[in-house]
């Protein structure tokens, strides 16, 4: 299948995205079965990736990063996703662009040094933690309280649906730190995993995305050093804001390079496999869907990469990355759909990668803000104003 | 040590090569290049000798079109300190490579010079060995190993039915197989160095040396089909069949 190179990537780029191919289909497509059987990837990998330079891609060389651009990380959320699975790349996602990204910007120059350096290497492995039981999309709501006590902060609450909640080492933790000023009371904390009364309590088992762990966390009366607190007291839900642009953008930029596989897949099926005497894909009506998807997947992808390019130079883009992790994830599940429709039934078995794809997808429209609040931001930030 | 090493831009082997309608070559468009699967071996052996002895330089150089630069940025991307381009828009025969080889090598004086056995393209296999002709220097072709001892290098060869080790004192040529070392990859970082290294261009006329080829293509074929195989049952059919219709058992 041929897929139109952007104008957007550079000789560079294409370099770092041959390589990260390359990497994904001898160290990680042939092991990625067996990960998503255990439920996790071995924690080494992220070594293996530190050292590439992966998990660095747009963070200061000062600290080890590379001081790329926003297109090194679409081209490699693209790849990753060449293994067919999506929960590894989301973990890593996670511990590169969704929570270490708060040391990185707001932490001070010895947080840095002692969290950002050793993730950049892949030593140590990073988490985020602001969904709770009662407060996902909601953030403002989360009731997990930090009470100050001299130099200490004490922890209180629970945490649920966290990624990387087996493998990390550290986890910036959003709580409450003035119950009284519903969003302007929340502040962000470094938690280090061993840390006296904060709990793995359970690794929740999902429907897809097996090779990543996501698990709920139980802080009970944890007391973490004042310096722990990540930039301001108060700030956090600005910080959190911020980074949802990113997030988001990696969200739509993930369903794009999953389902790109995907459609691959079913392409070649569909060109092998006969049915009354012809291909597949010579019946005029499975020809006219791939050619729909293929149209739909490329009106998505556009649409990331202009996302990104907004984002790229600064401006307000939260309209656009909205619509973009919006159109991006239902667009993948329509995909996976008739991807899976058309295998028939060797869609439905283990056997094939469109299976996993199926499922996998599917946390799509809900992670990292669901198609409902992508829509409630598209109309009230983009189209309800003068 | 001084390493020079070949690098050709030939189509990913991975792509489907479909020759043109009139034999005279194949179609190009759409085709993906990558370095030579054995000059990236070179490329990662040369650069493991620099590491190993802790000091040195790995120089690239590369033959062809301006566009010959991408895969020489990717090996400067995996470690190498420079490179040099011969831009050259004529065919090429083995001999014409290998005495614009011979002129680099001339210029640049290495100590080494690190080749694929052979490029994936036309699998000729004789550039390295003409070089060595040309220079009267020692060869060690097909290493798939290679260490150096006081005053030599010492190279396993890989040849029919077993391994040979040779020794020569340097300056020598080595061309390399394919299980002589498993390439890296370019890091990130790699790939952000490697953009303010050095590429010289250099054209091929100001080499003054004659490049006529005295080899031509008349023309290509396409692989013939193959047909299809045949399912058997049991072992025992295909022992029967191995036995009767192959005539290998």
């Amino acid at each position: 299948m041929i897929t139109a190179r952007s104008h957007f990537f550079t000789e560079e780029h294409e370099m770092f995205r041959a390589q990260v191919r390359n990497f994904v289909s001898r160290e990680i497509t042939p092991y990625i079965d067996q990960w998503e059987q255990e439920g996790l990837f071995p924690k080494s990998l992220y070594r293996r990736m530190g050292e590439l330079g992966f998990l660095g891609i747009r963070y200061p060389e000062k600290y080890g990063g590379s001081g790329g651009d926003i297109w090194m990380t679409i081209a490699f959320c693209e790849e990753l996703c060449r293994c067919r699975a999506l929960g590894l790349p989301m973990s890593v996602l996670v511990h590169t662009d969704m929570s270490s990204t708060h040391i990185a910007r707001y932490g001070t120059e010895e947080q840095r040094q002692q969290y950002l350096v050793p993730m950049i290497k892949g030593e140590k492995v990073c988490a985020i933690a602001v969904s709770e039981p009662a407060a996902g999309s909601d953030v403002a709501g989360i009731q997990t309280t930090a009470v100050r006590h001299g130099d200490t902060y004490v922890l209180n609450g629970a945490k649920i649906f966290i990624t990387n909640s087996v493998h990390a080492d550290v986890f910036c933790v959003a709580a409450k730190t003035d119950k009284d000023k519903g969003h302007r009371g929340i502040s962000l904390f470094i938690v280090e995993r061993d840390t006296p009364g904060f709990r793995l309590a359970k690794k929740l088992q999902k429907l897809g995305n097996h090779s990543s762990d996501t698990g709920e966390l139980v802080f009970e009366e944890v007391r973490i050093p004042r310096h722990n607190l990540i930039g301001e007291e108060g700030k956090g839900f600005y910080y959190i804001m911020a980074n949802f642009q990113d997030e988001r953008l990696i969200a739509a930029s993930l369903a794009v390079g999953a389902a790109q596989q995907a459609l691959e897949d079913t392409l070649r099926y569909t060109r092998e496999r006969r049915a009354f005497g012809k291909r597949l894909f010579d019946h005029q009506t499975v020809a006219h869907r791939l050619a729909d998807m293929a149209t739909e997947l490329e009106a998505a992808r556009q649409l990331t990469y202009y996302a990104a390019d907004v984002l790229q130079r600064g401006g307000d883009c939260s309209t656009e990355v909205s619509m973009a992790k919006l159109f991006a994830a239902e667009v993948a599940n329509r995909i996976a759909y008739h991807c899976l429709q058309l295998h028939g039934g060797y869609g439905y078995i283990q056997e094939f990668p469109i299976e996993r794809f199926f499922r996998d997808i599917r946390l799509s429209p809900i992670g990292g803000g669901t198609s409902e609040i992508m829509r409630e931001i598209i109309a009230k930030r983009g189209l309800d104003r003068e | 040590m001084k390493i020079l090493v070949t690098v050709k831009r030939v189509p990913d082997p991975e792509t489907t090569i479909r020759v043109k309608p009139d034999g005279s070559g194949i179609v190009t468009d759409n085709i993906k290049y990558v370095i030579n699967p054995f000059d990236e071996i070179a490329i990662e052996e040369a650069l493991r000798i620099k590491e190993k002895q802790g000091q040195g330089e790995v120089v690239l150089v590369s033959i062809g079109a301006k566009v010959a630069s991408e895969q020489l940025r990717t090996g400067l991307a995996m470690g190498a300190d420079r490179a040099i381009l011969v831009l050259c828009d004529q065919e090429l025969d083995s001999l014409g490579v290998a005495r614009i080889l011979a002129k680099i090598v001339e210029k640049e004086a290495p100590d080494l010079v690190l080749m694929g056995k052979q490029a994936i393209d036309d699998d000729a296999n004789q550039a390295g060995q003409m070089l060595a002709a040309l220079l009267n220097w020692p060869q060690a072709t097909f290493a798939s190993k290679v260490e150096f001892m006081d005053n030599y290098v010492q190279v396993v060869r890989e040849v029919d039915g077993g391994l040979e080790t040779v020794r020569f004192p340097l300056p020598g040529i080595i061309t390399t197989d394919l299980r002589l070392n498993e390439p890296r990859y370019a890091s990130l970082p790699g790939i952000m160095k490697a953009r303010k290294k050095e590429i010289r261009e250099i054209a091929v006329a100001e080499l003054g040396i004659d490049t006529t080829p005295l080899l031509t293509v008349h023309k290509m074929d396409p692989p013939a089909k193959k047909a299809a195989g045949k399912k058997v049952e049991s072992v025992q059919e295909l022992v029967h069949l191995l036995h009767t219709e192959a005539k290998v058992i």
